[in-house]
């Protein structure tokens, strides 16, 4: 049996429309979480190091347990766990955007603290000295500094939530791979379709990496 | 008269280490303290327990009328004090986001809600008291290390401190920018600052103090007018000490 593989490009152009309709789908879910999981991520970062245990600790093992379970497990506990415990069902883009703003507020949360700590002691005695409250040394001294240099790693989480989103094609969500695996059902032009996929994804993170690079060298260039 | 600050029987450790033992001492307004002693001699932590950066754990700590309790206890009267206590640190220590004119701005706004046109004007001021003022709009690390800590005490004037502590202010300085930072500190004593300097500069201490302080292993071992000290002094760790610095 003679077998011959050939790209075929129709097939490939043909499948875009269809695509495209999940990109609103990822962007959402994605930047949805991520603005959550951003302010998730300041507020236990930030518990994380304070000095009373009782609120570290609580901080700290929100902060384990989404780092050191996978995402997949999370999105599927939210989406088929959590309405037996509440009584009604979530619908799948909810679970989606809660699933990426808890993962991503965990690491956020790490990103934050070493941010944070990074800061030179010197900085804060001279707040102190100077008259400032500990409130006031914290957010016009300690963080605008400490912001800068998360930026890069804050840039990292933000790709890593992007193609998180992808998993969630298993809860039904109409996002890039959902459609793709859509698309296929009904022509199986699967090389095609996942490449096509794959590109899209790629131009997403590309176009975020080259967003990110300028915000860093404008944020960099006064320090 | 009262003192500015008054410390009685003051007692500080670092875990099991006791780096002040039994400290009594009280400065008076106008007066210029320098303390000398060998590195790890307690000489920072005791001015660095004036402004509450550091904690003690036992005897008793007056600044400019407020009783600073042990233990990091009164917490509101630390806050009165460090708006009457200004500091200058070894390593600047300046805010390196912003600009040098908004580092002298930003705690006369955030504390004595000064208005950005007063708090400007203040800087511009100082700056130029300091012999800077063409360096306002330039962020700290564009500025020489000498011209660093001129911000850094301009910073601390602006809120028109009562008395400043100096802790080791040209220890971080290459040797030829040391001159224009004491010449600042000279000019402010001059102007009748109280000021608690601690240096290894013993040529400005000869010259600027109303008073010297030898601490040896946390305790004051001898204090005295500068000449009393330097020409003649009493203690045998003191003459030590000081054929020790000033023997090169």
């Amino acid at each position: 049996m003679e077998f011959q593989f050939q790209f075929d490009w129709q097939a490939a152009i043909d499948s875009i429309p269809f695509l495209l309709k999940g990109i609103p789908y990822t962007l959402l879910i994605s930047f949805g979480g991520l603005l959550i999981g951003f302010v998730l991520g300041i507020i236990f970062g930030l518990l994380s190091i304070n000095k009373k245990w009782f609120l570290r600790w609580p901080a700290t093992a929100y902060i384990e347990i989404f780092r050191g379970t996978p995402i997949l497990v999370q999105v599927l506990f939210i989406f088929y766990g959590l309405p037996d415990l509440i009584g009604s069902p979530i619908n799948p883009l909810t679970a989606g955007i809660a699933a990426i703003a808890l993962n991503s507020g965990a690491y956020i949360s790490e990103v934050v603290r070493g941010g944070v700590q990074s800061i030179d002691k010197g900085q804060t005695e001279a707040g102190l000295s100077l008259g400032l409250s500990r409130t006031q040394t914290f957010w016009s001294i300690i963080w605008p500094q400490a912001f800068r240099r998360m930026i890069p790693p804050l840039g990292n989480q933000a790709i890593v939530s992007i193609k998180d989103t992808s998993l969630f094609s298993v809860i039904g969500v109409g996002e890039l791979v959902r459609q793709g695996q859509i698309y296929i059902a009904n022509t199986f032009t699967a090389f095609e379709v996942y490449f096509v996929v794959a590109i899209l994804y790629l131009a997403i993170t590309l176009s975020l990496s080259l967003i990110l690079r300028l915000v860093e060298r404008r944020g960099l260039a006064s320090v | 008269m009262t003192h500015i600050v008054e410390m009685k029987g003051m007692n500080k450790y670092f875990g099991k280490l006791h780096v002040l033992k039994n400290i009594d001492l009280t400065v008076e307004p106008g007066e210029v303290v320098v303390i000398i002693g060998a590195s790890g001699s307690g000489k920072s932590t005791l001015i660095r327990c004036v402004n509450g950066l550091e904690e003690y754990e036992s005897g008793k700590l007056v600044v400019d009328g407020q009783t600073l309790a042990p233990k990091g206890g009164n917490q509101k009267a630390l806050t009165e004090i460090r708006k009457e206590v200004g500091m200058v640190f070894q390593q600047f220590n300046l805010f390196p986001h912003l600009t040098v004119k908004r580092n002298i701005m930003l705690a006369p706004m955030k504390v004595k809600d000064n208005s950005q046109v007063v708090a400007n004007a203040t800087a511009e001021r100082l700056l130029n008291r300091v012999g800077i003022g063409n360096q306002a709009d330039k962020y700290p690390s564009q500025l020489s290390g000498g011209q660093q800590q001129r911000v850094a005490i301009a910073r601390a004037l602006a809120m028109e401190p009562r008395l400043m502590l100096f802790d080791e202010p040209t220890s971080a300085l290459d040797p030829e920018m040391i001159g224009e930072v004491l010449d600042v500190m000279r000019e402010l004593a001059k102007e009748g600052m109280t000021m608690m300097v601690v240096t290894h500069e013993m040529g400005f201490a000869r010259e600027v103090a109303d008073r010297v302080i030898y601490i040896h292993e946390g305790q004051i071992v001898e204090q005295g007018k500068p000449d009393d000290v330097f020409d003649n002094p009493q203690n045998e760790r003191t003459q030590a000490f000081l054929s020790r610095v000033l023997a090169h």
